[in-house]
């Protein structure tokens, strides 16, 4: 039986790809944020999943604005890594574990969450800079060490999806994945965040009391946290810090109580708080 | 739709559906900047790429002077417009540099020292008394 092991919570700043791509991971600036990685990578190494369920989101990338699913998966075979403006991320493309793909697809709209089912799809570094920061650079003539199944969350157009319903979907997922016979070790990723704004004259919001809450409270009072009204993130947040009801999807997933084995903190990247957070089922 | 919790958050626009709705055709403008051969015709020639898009003046007179505020008031959204910016060769931080009206060094000066504090800027009513 298919099995979820752990949860990983972390941002997905483009910068962070832009800086592994052109060999600058050791200039000063880069350092502390790729120094919170160290432990991820030799963890992720050990555990070894055979597949990642990956939720993130598109930025105008796969979508623009003729269609905009809240919830698409993605069951092609693989997908590319996107043009996003200035050229395709070097890096090889993302295979998907179809079978298990179509059977959560099923299970899913089933279990009344009625998904958008991609089979074709180009991705961007929403789902690619995770990728990089767990597993290291890894080229493009080479392949990611596991399958990728992608899950592309609206939170471009207002209102993504509500922190509760990417929570229950979350435990959706694991329902489907649950019921997959193969003997998997499946691992979710909840990207994107932490705190930022891109536009307009608030630019370059940063909070940090709030990333902290929010990553105390993932692992403590995930339920509780999943209440939370979108106007908050997007006040305490910044407009694009809405991104994080993303996270509540892995969560969701994972069981009720869990260990938090990992954290790691940091501003800035770009425009953004960097965060991340493993946590571990603690039956595994 | 009249009541909108989030609008009473300053210097921010939420990107909702009557802003996509104003937005839509500068936005699928700005993302088809998104591919190499669209982003050598437009730079060939920018107001007969303009042309296809079916946008207002002001959309279209913002879009040509890269008034980038102006672009979001205007139904504009940041992941969109972003793309007109990495055509001109401006990345996320300095764009916001420029959105800010801080500058381009003063604003990677404050991103390193923490970023823009939340407080004093919850509400408008906060930017009003400044």
């Amino acid at each position: 039986m298919a099995r979820i092991t752990a949860g990983v919570g972390c941002s997905h700043v483009p910068a962070i790809g832009v800086a592994m791509d052109t060999g600058i991971t050791e200039q000063p600036y880069w350092q502390p944020v790729f120094k919170g990685f160290e432990f991820s990578r030799k963890w992720i190494a050990e555990k070894k999943p055979d597949v990642i369920f990956l939720v993130y989101n598109d930025h105008c990338t796969a979508f623009d604005a003729s269609c905009i699913p809240t919830f698409a998966l993605g069951a092609a075979a693989e997908f590319h890594p996107a043009d996003e403006g200035w050229g395709p991320r070097p890096v090889p493309v993302v295979k998907n574990h179809q079978k298990l793909a179509s059977h959560i697809a099923q299970s899913l709209v089933l279990d009344e969450f009625d998904m958008t089912i991609m089979n074709e799809m180009e991705v961007d570094h929403g789902l690619t800079v995770p990728l990089s920061v767990m597993f290291g650079e890894v080229s493009p003539d080479d392949e990611w060490p596991c399958l990728v199944i992608p899950l592309a969350v609206n939170v471009v157009q207002y209102p993504a999806p509500t922190g509760n319903r990417c929570y229950q979907l979350g435990k959706a997922v694991r329902r489907a994945i649950e019921s997959f016979p193969e003997d998997l070790n499946v691992m979710i990723f909840g990207t994107g965040g932490m705190s930022h704004q891109l536009q307009y004259k608030r630019a370059g919001l940063i909070n940090p009391e709030f990333d902290k809450m929010f990553l105390d409270k993932l692992t403590q009072d995930p339920v509780g946290l999943s209440q939370m009204p979108h106007v908050d993130y997007l006040r305490e947040a910044g407009s694009e810090g809405v991104e994080m009801v993303m996270w509540h999807v892995m969560r969701g997933a994972l069981d009720d109580e869990v260990t938090e084995v990992h954290r790691h903190y940091h501003v800035p990247a770009s425009n953004t708080a960097v965060g991340h957070i493993i946590l571990e089922n603690k039956n595994i | 739709m009249t009541d909108k919790d989030y609008e009473d958050i300053p210097g921010t626009f939420v990107f909702d559906a009557d802003r996509s709705r104003e937005g839509y055709y500068l936005n699928q403008f700005c993302i088809s900047l998104r591919l190499q051969k669209n982003r050598d015709v437009f730079n060939a020639g920018e107001e007969a790429y303009l042309d296809k898009y079916p946008m207002t003046p002001e959309q279209r007179s913002a879009v040509l002077a890269r008034d980038w505020n102006l672009l979001l008031e205007l139904g504009g959204n940041i992941y969109y417009t972003s793309k007109l910016a990495a055509n001109d060769g401006i990345n996320f931080q300095n764009l916001a540099g420029l959105m800010t009206g801080m500058g381009v060094d003063k604003y990677r000066e404050m991103m390193l020292n923490g970023g823009r504090s939340i407080e004093g800027n919850r509400y408008k009513s906060e930017w009003e008394n400044k």
